[in-house]
């Protein structure tokens, strides 16, 4: 269609790990100041054919071609010399160096190590494209947004003039995102070939020149961004016609399930976490909670499960007769005793909620081995209770006894809500259900919260994508430091109004 | 009054083994190898030494080459620590064995082995006392500066050890500014705290593990050959080397990952070590025995406090004592 010399081809990459054919004779065209989005579900294959352009795997079949020129790319070294960098969705960096320290390492420059004037260089690239950064700031002293900044500086700094950033604003608030945003269109304007993974419709929209589409391991086509609609691409993405709407019912009957008041959490280290935090929760309602993450969100579902020590204030837990029982100083079991059900989604869905090298049936075990009165457990009903998850939740799994760690993100978290929610909870917390899901999954966990919200259950849904918020929930409650910022109503608020409350505590509570 | 001038030159001579281990270990953990063996390697490398430096001697008879004497016996040393590194290495970094376990099955091995060749030793002597005393070596290694003696107490803190003592600072020295300031020490570093970004930034992980871990070893085996051919005037008896190989692993944690801090770490540990000798008891013995705990007790302590400190710089590599794999998830 274009005359122009492509910065990168891809002619007929294909890569396959065991069985699984991961990408399937792929052509694509990259260009220089240009945006390009690349699209597809979990599982897809974008991660796969990018990480083969930045030297991770290597291609099984199949050319790349830098410039009009047949490449080999065969670990990260050559992709710099290519002047490839990769911006992982995983950072890769090491904590206890500084900013300057990173960016230099693994560089073999001449001379001696020399970090002022790295750090002067640092700075130049910085004036240039408007980033800020300290050059000897400790990694382990940023926020997510800082520490993402130092990868993107990482890349320039080595030269590269192809950019290819996975998932960059999953972990970002809407203004670090415009921020990132510009500084992307400053490099499209100064020639740089920029490719972006991303589910976000929106950003594909604000954001690129141009959409190439996977589904499967195999490239659908692409479009040019003006002449397409959200509607359209995810479509293409999926292979079907999806709904993109969330619907929102409304509440049934709601009462308050959960009273929080003045809650007031200090961390191991002596940081309040929590400051005199107050709401309540109702049935048959989605509550939801937004905030950048590490503003207190762990802390307070943490605190409401029975697994953080409250410094003061009180959590009661209201029956349906309105007796209230007081949560606080309960332990996590008494708190499921007394016919609390709390089911908790953590945030590192591996980390705390299945045990990784166990198989399906022993995670499902996990919620239930307690009850029974022989010594011996029953694994009849954890295995059925697997087979349910699977069958319901469309788990790609090659079966009941693959370990959790094997299978791909999506589906982990769909046998972590899946196991949640047949507990028949009365109040159901979760935090980050959807991050790192696909469209279609994460619709499908929707349409699972929004049918527990309906059987009259409270629901928090910590939540990081402002436009899910906003199309879920009933209410939102903003976290700033630990400290509630405004109670919003959901279908009147706007994605600004959360912004600016996710980043100062200031102004009153609005209550909705 | 306390007699330091006694007493700071003995606590030097005593920390020096320990400064060897703990340099050797720190460079060895900053690759991120938990390297338990340290101990079994401080023996090897004494052994070793012996070996080379007990053929020398019954080799050339009355007439010993000053040069040869120092040589052999530290190019025996350095051989067999590092074979043991590479050993170490091979286990935990190739195959990817768990560390502790072979750290602490290699520490069982050089023990044993030092002891075996140490007894084989003895019997080929026919010696009347369980030991092999190379005297002619030792003077070679234990000789101070001709002029030390006439500078009277300064002399006596400062210029009256053998070579191998002042080489152990050096190398602590050289090994801090290795890491703190240069590329290779960057790179070090990166690996034992976050190999799978080392890796992503193409720096070879392997080969930064087994440098390491090998150089490491040597300089911890030297600690057994300074301890056998100066300490202990080229005296080798079973298991007189002990538990320093411990301390030493110890002061790695005590100095934050130092090697210079190690350098006055080691001598207040040399120090109290032999504590007990300088605190008259009278004929009470037994009270004796109690103060030989202090090195113990202290390390007890500092293990606990070193727990409560919370700065990041001075915890261990993050990634310390887990074998690396680069396609694990």
């Amino acid at each position: 269609m274009d005359h122009r010399v492509a910065a990168v081809s891809l002619r007929n990459i294909t890569k396959s790990f065991g069985t699984i054919l991961a990408n399937d004779k792929i052509n694509l065209d990259i260009y220089r100041g240009e945006i390009l989005a690349l699209l597809g579900e979990n599982g897809s294959g974008k991660t796969t054919l990018m990480n083969m352009l930045s030297g991770i795997y290597y291609p099984d079949e199949g050319e790349i071609l830098i410039d009009g020129k047949s490449v080999v790319i065969s670990s990260p070294k050559d992709a710099f010399a290519y002047g490839i960098g990769m911006i992982h969705q995983h950072f890769k960096l090491v904590d206890v160096l500084t900013a300057a320290e990173n960016i230099v390492l693994g560089l073999k420059e001449p001379g001696r190590l020399n970090l002022s004037a790295v750090a002067e260089k640092i700075r130049q690239i910085c004036r240039t494209y408007g980033f800020e950064i300290d050059p000897n700031q400790k990694v382990y002293d940023m926020s997510v947004s800082q520490k993402q900044t130092v990868e993107i500086v990482k890349v320039l700094y080595r030269g590269a003039d192809i950019l290819i950033l996975d998932e960059p604003t999953a972990v970002l608030t809407p203004q670090e995102t415009e921020k990132l945003f510009a500084v992307l269109r400053n490099m499209r304007r100064s020639g740089k070939a920029i490719v972006i993974i991303t589910h976000k419709m929106h950003e594909v929209e604000a954001l690129s020149d141009r959409v190439a589409v996977l589904n499967h391991g195999a490239y659908v086509g692409e479009l040019a961004t003006e002449k397409t609609n959200a509607q359209e691409m995810t479509n293409m993405m999926v292979g079907h016609q999806v709904s993109l709407n969330i619907e929102r019912p409304e509440p049934v009957n709601p009462k308050p399930r959960i009273e929080v008041e003045n809650l007031s959490v200090r961390s191991i280290d002596g940081i309040l976490k929590l400051d005199g935090v107050s709401f309540t929760a109702n049935s048959g309602e989605i509550l939801g909670i937004a905030g950048i993450s590490g503003s207190g969100q762990k802390e307070l579902l943490e605190a409401i499960a029975g697994l953080q020590p409250v410094e003061k204030g009180s959590i009661r837990y209201i029956e349906d007769d309105g007796s209230a029982e007081e949560l606080v100083g309960k332990d996590p079991l008494e708190i499921e005793a007394m016919g609390v059900s709390l089911a908790f989604v953590p945030e590192d869905r591996l980390g705390m909620g299945l045990v990784g090298d166990m198989d399906l049936t022993d995670n499902m075990m996990l919620r239930s081995f307690r009850s029974g009165s022989s010594i011996f457990t029953n694994r009849k009903e954890p295995q059925a209770l697997a087979e349910q998850v699977v069958e319901q939740l469309e788990v790609n799994t090659p079966g009941l006894s693959t370990p959790v760690r094997r299978l791909s993100g999506g589906n982990v978290q769909k046998v972590l809500v899946g196991r949640e929610i047949a507990s028949a909870p009365k109040v159901l917390l979760t935090a980050y259900a959807v991050r790192g899901l696909d469209i279609n999954s994460s619709y499908t966990i929707y349409r699972l919260i929004n049918e527990q919200k309906k059987a009259g259950i409270a629901v928090l849904y910590v939540g990081e994508d402002l436009d899910v918020l906003l199309e879920l929930c009933d209410r939102i409650v903003v976290l700033c430091a630990g400290r509630v910022s405004g109670i919003l109503d959901g279908r009147t608020a706007t994605k600004n109004q959360i912004g600016l409350l996710m980043t100062q505590t200031g102004g009153e509570d609005e209550h909705a | 009054m306390f007699d330091f001038v006694s007493f700071i030159p003995r606590a030097v001579v005593q920390s020096i083994p320990l400064l060897y281990g703990a340099t050797g270990e720190t460079l060895t953990e900053k690759s991120g190898n938990l390297n338990m063996g340290i101990p079994g390697i401080m023996y090897v490398g004494g052994i070793c030494g012996v070996i080379g430096a007990f053929l020398y001697e019954q080799a050339a008879g009355e007439s010993l080459n000053g040069f040869l004497a120092i040589a052999i016996p530290m190019l025996c040393c350095l051989l067999g620590s590092l074979l043991m590194g590479l050993l170490y290495c091979f286990l935990t970094v190739t195959l990817r064995a768990n560390q502790n376990v072979t750290g602490l099955a290699m520490t069982t091995f050089g023990v044993g082995f030092g002891n075996f060749f140490g007894g084989s030793l003895i019997k080929l002597t026919d010696s009347e006392v369980p030991s092999i005393a190379l005297s002619a070596t030792s003077s070679y290694f234990s000789a101070s500066l001709p002029f030390a003696d006439r500078l009277g107490w300064f002399g006596e803190i400062f210029l009256s050890y053998g070579f191998l003592a002042y080489l152990a600072i050096v190398i602590a020295l050289l090994t801090a500014y290795v890491i703190r300031h240069t590329r290779v020490g960057l790179h070090l570093r990166a690996v034992g705290e976050n190999p799978a970004t080392a890796d992503a930034a193409g720096i070879n992980i392997g080969r930064y593990k087994y440098m390491a871990t090998c150089l490491g070893a040597m300089i911890a085996g030297l600690g057994g050959l300074y301890y056998v051919m100066d300490y202990a005037c080229g005296v080798w008896s079973n298991d007189a080397f002990g538990d320093r190989g411990w301390l030493a692993i110890a002061l790695v944690i005590f100095t934050g990952w130092r090697p210079n801090v190690g350098i006055l770490a080691s001598i207040l540990f040399g120090g109290l070590y032999i504590l007990y000798l300088f605190i008259p008891t009278g004929t009470n013995l037994s009270i004796k025995e109690l103060y030989k705990m202090l090195p113990y007790l202290v390390t007890l302590v500092v293990l606990v406090l070193s727990s409560l400190r919370n700065k990041r710089e001075k915890q261990p590599p993050q990634s310390l004592g887990l074998a690396y794999f680069r396609e694990d998830r």
